[in-house]
């Protein structure tokens, strides 16, 4: 089905969105810059996980932990109103349709079961929006399994209700009052906190950051959202893929997820940034977190901090993959601001009666500006992950709207 | 001021002293964290220290613990940067002991390999440490630093394994930085007992000096480290004096303290 539904066209690099080059090259991005006493521990994750994605028992596991836990697939659903409104058609693939309510639960399934496999019997993640923290914390349980979860104080007051969720699954949450209290601390937090915890612990990576082999495990985890919706494009669309394909950029998982599905195709690639969060739009060559990437610095060299609306996207980095794509040309990545963001979900919310999660509203405000202004022809296909539910962000609208 | 060493001075320096029975010691200061920081380091040299490291605050110091992290966000608080911590540098009489910078790999990708080593070779640093850059990936620097006559060493943990372990002690420079513990830096109540392997598993195949650090506090454990390696380094533990106020002349009295109890091994 997937060869039929391809149209002639240029046949992109085969290697595009492979595995990465030798010691997690992307290019010039990626590789393992971690503290040597990680190296170790990274190399042993490398090595399960190559292991496991061979290993049928381990695919079958995780396949059906995503069916019958996850509630995988998810649908394609046409956004009939606001299609008709924006003279394009849109197709959302609902990834806050899954439980715990976005994307993150399929890179921590399948994380999850690796550490089961590895041995571990306690996870540590960061989270931002709390979106990875809860997923951590729902596998964590599901597994019976410890979970830590290191988040922004900031990010804690507001994403209160998240953070209620993981201490009810059995977390322990842990507060990060250094630096700007967000994404970025969390982040370092977690990875001083691995440092000592290698013996027993998992470290579960939330995006398509830190050091190899995470960016391309993290993304192989979520590739099923891509394969799912090459699949349901293939059935649907009468040109089998969409012309464009969107999702919003944190450190870029269900971005990455979602491309890997598409960029053996012509679909163009657009990876949707938070204003001040722009790290592949903005960023520029460093090393933070173990890879080399783009990142927002000041002409020092110091890491900016990220500002959003939207937690999940309050990162300052985005994935090496994505820094990759960018250079490549296979994929653009583009910015919106805090406004729009906020009028897209209520536009979702009122065209299709689905509140969005505000970093699913940045792709969201991107198509709708993109329509508006012929960045997307009219009548083309636009395929958009919308990668979370907007329960989360509830208190943070109510105080805007 | 101007620099006097040659390439591959810190090594020369390190085994001249080590070869004559001395056990080495190598205080810690983040660049810039107050504003007279440049006296301490001729106090640290005035007080026994074989070596200075200088740290070159990140914004995002991965590998530390609380204090040098507190250290850190001080001196950026300050406005400096690793520009202004070189000119400072430069402006001061040397100790007349090597000064090894440390600092993450994105401050040294920012102006790039070769202008970050010239400058730190302009401003009298000869040697350098790099915590979040493994051996694997330390090609594009150790050309770099090479080139600039700066001695960069590499780092070895207790969770390296034997043959990596060789290969960070063949191609470091310098010294070999063996981190004591499983951890971040910071004051600990004890020398962890990986410290001790680990020294002895470097020891096993290099005759390059091997300064521990990590946790080291206390002259208990100063001495204790000089046992099973060339020396050791102490960063928490004097940056926690810096921050709580103590001038140059405390530091003096307690980098002394560490001395004697070096000396008396
Ligand atoms: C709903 C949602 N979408 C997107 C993101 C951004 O992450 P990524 O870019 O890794 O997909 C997050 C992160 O927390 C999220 O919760």
């Amino acid at each position: 089905m997937r060869e039929a539904s391809l149209r002639p066209g240029p046949a992109p690099a085969a290697a595009t969105m492979g595995e990465p080059g030798p010691r997690g090259r992307f290019g010039g991005y990626g590789g393992r810059y971690a503290p040597e006493s990680l190296v170790e521990a990274c190399r042993e994750v490398e090595e399960a996980f190559r292991e496991a994605r061979e290993d049928p028992g381990f695919r079958n596991a995780l396949a059906e932990l995503l069916a019958l836990h996850a509630g995988r697939p998810t649908p394609l659903t046409p956004a009939g109103r606001l299609s008709r409104e924006l003279g394009v058609r849109l197709y959302l693939k609902r990834e806050d349709l899954t439980h715990t309510g976005s994307h993150k639960i399929n890179n921590v399934l399948g994380q999850a079961l690796l550490a089961t496999r590895m041995g571990r019997r306690r996870l540590i993640a960061e989270t931002g929006a709390g979106q990875h923290g809860v997923a951590t914390a729902t596998a964590a349980a599901l597994l019976g399994l410890e979970a830590t979860v290191f988040m922004g104080e900031r990010d804690i007051e507001r994403q209160a209700l998240n953070v209620f969720r993981m201490r009810m699954l059995g977390a322990e949450v842990v507060p990060v009052t250094t630096g700007s209290r967000t994404l970025k601390d969390a982040t370092s937090e977690a990875m001083r906190h691995w440092v000592g915890a290698t013996a027993g612990s998992h470290y579960c990576v939330g995006s398509v950051i830190g050091p190899d082999p995470y960016p391309w495990m993290v993304r192989e985890f979520q590739r099923v959202i891509g394969d799912e919706a090459r699949a349901q494009c293939a059935a649907e669309l009468p040109a089998g893929v969409p012309d464009h394909v969107v999702a919003c950029v944190g450190g870029g998982s269900n971005a990455a997820g979602t491309f890997a599905g598409f960029a053996d195709t012509t679909a163009r690639l657009t990876g949707v940034e938070a204003e001040g969060g722009a790290g592949a739009a903005r960023g520029r060559l460093g090393v933070l977190h173990g890879c080399r990437s783009l990142f927002l610095q000041d002409g020092d060299g110091q890491i900016v901090e990220a500002h959003s609306i939207a937690a999940g996207l309050d990162y300052p980095g985005v994935g090496p993959e994505h820094a990759h794509l960018r250079e490549l040309g296979r994929a653009r990545y583009v910015t919106v601001t805090d406004d729009e963001a906020v009028a897209a979900a209520v536009r979702l919310a009122r065209a299709e009666g689905i509140v969005p999660a505000l970093e699913s509203a940045h792709a969201l405000a991107w198509v709708i500006r993109a329509a508006g202004d012929g960045g997307l022809p009219a009548g083309s296909t636009v395929l958009m992950t919308l990668s979370g539910r907007g329960d989360k962000d509830i208190s943070t609208l109510k105080e805007l709207l | 001021m101007t620099n006097a060493l040659a390439p591959g001075a810190v090594e020369r320096h390190l085994r001249a002293r080590r070869d004559a029975g001395r056990r080495l010691l190598m205080p810690y200061i983040t660049g810039g964290v107050t504003p007279g920081w440049t006296d301490y380091l001729r106090a640290f040299a005035e007080a026994g220290a074989d070596a200075v490291e200088l740290g070159l605050p990140f914004s995002d110091p991965t590998l530390d613990g609380v204090t040098i992290q507190r250290a850190s966000e001080a001196a950026l608080a300050r406005g400096v940067s690793t520009r202004r911590i070189l000119a400072e540098l430069a402006e001061a009489p040397h100790p007349g002991v090597p000064l090894v910078a440390s600092t993450y790999y994105n401050l040294v990708l920012h102006d790039g390999p070769e202008a970050f080593c010239a400058a730190l070779r302009r401003a009298g640093v000869a040697g350098l440490i790099v915590p979040d850059l493994p051996v694997h990936e330390a090609d594009e620097l150790a050309d770099a630093a090479a080139a600039a006559g700066i001695d960069l060493a590499l780092l070895a943990s207790p969770a390296t394994p034997q043959a990596r372990l060789a290969e960070i002690a063949r191609r470091s420079r310098g010294f070999v930085y063996a981190v004591s513990v499983m951890g971040t830096t910071g004051e600990r109540a004890a020398l962890a007992a990986s410290a001790a392997e680990l020294a002895a598993r470097l020891r096993h195949g290099t005759d390059r000096p091997i300064l521990l650090g990590f946790g080291i506090s206390t002259p208990d454990q100063a001495r204790e480290g000089g046992r099973h390696a060339d020396g050791v380094v102490v960063g928490a533990a004097v940056m926690r004096r810096v921050l709580d106020g103590a001038g140059p002349d405390d530091l003096r009295a307690f980098i002394a303290t560490l001395r004697r109890a070096l000396d008396q091994e």
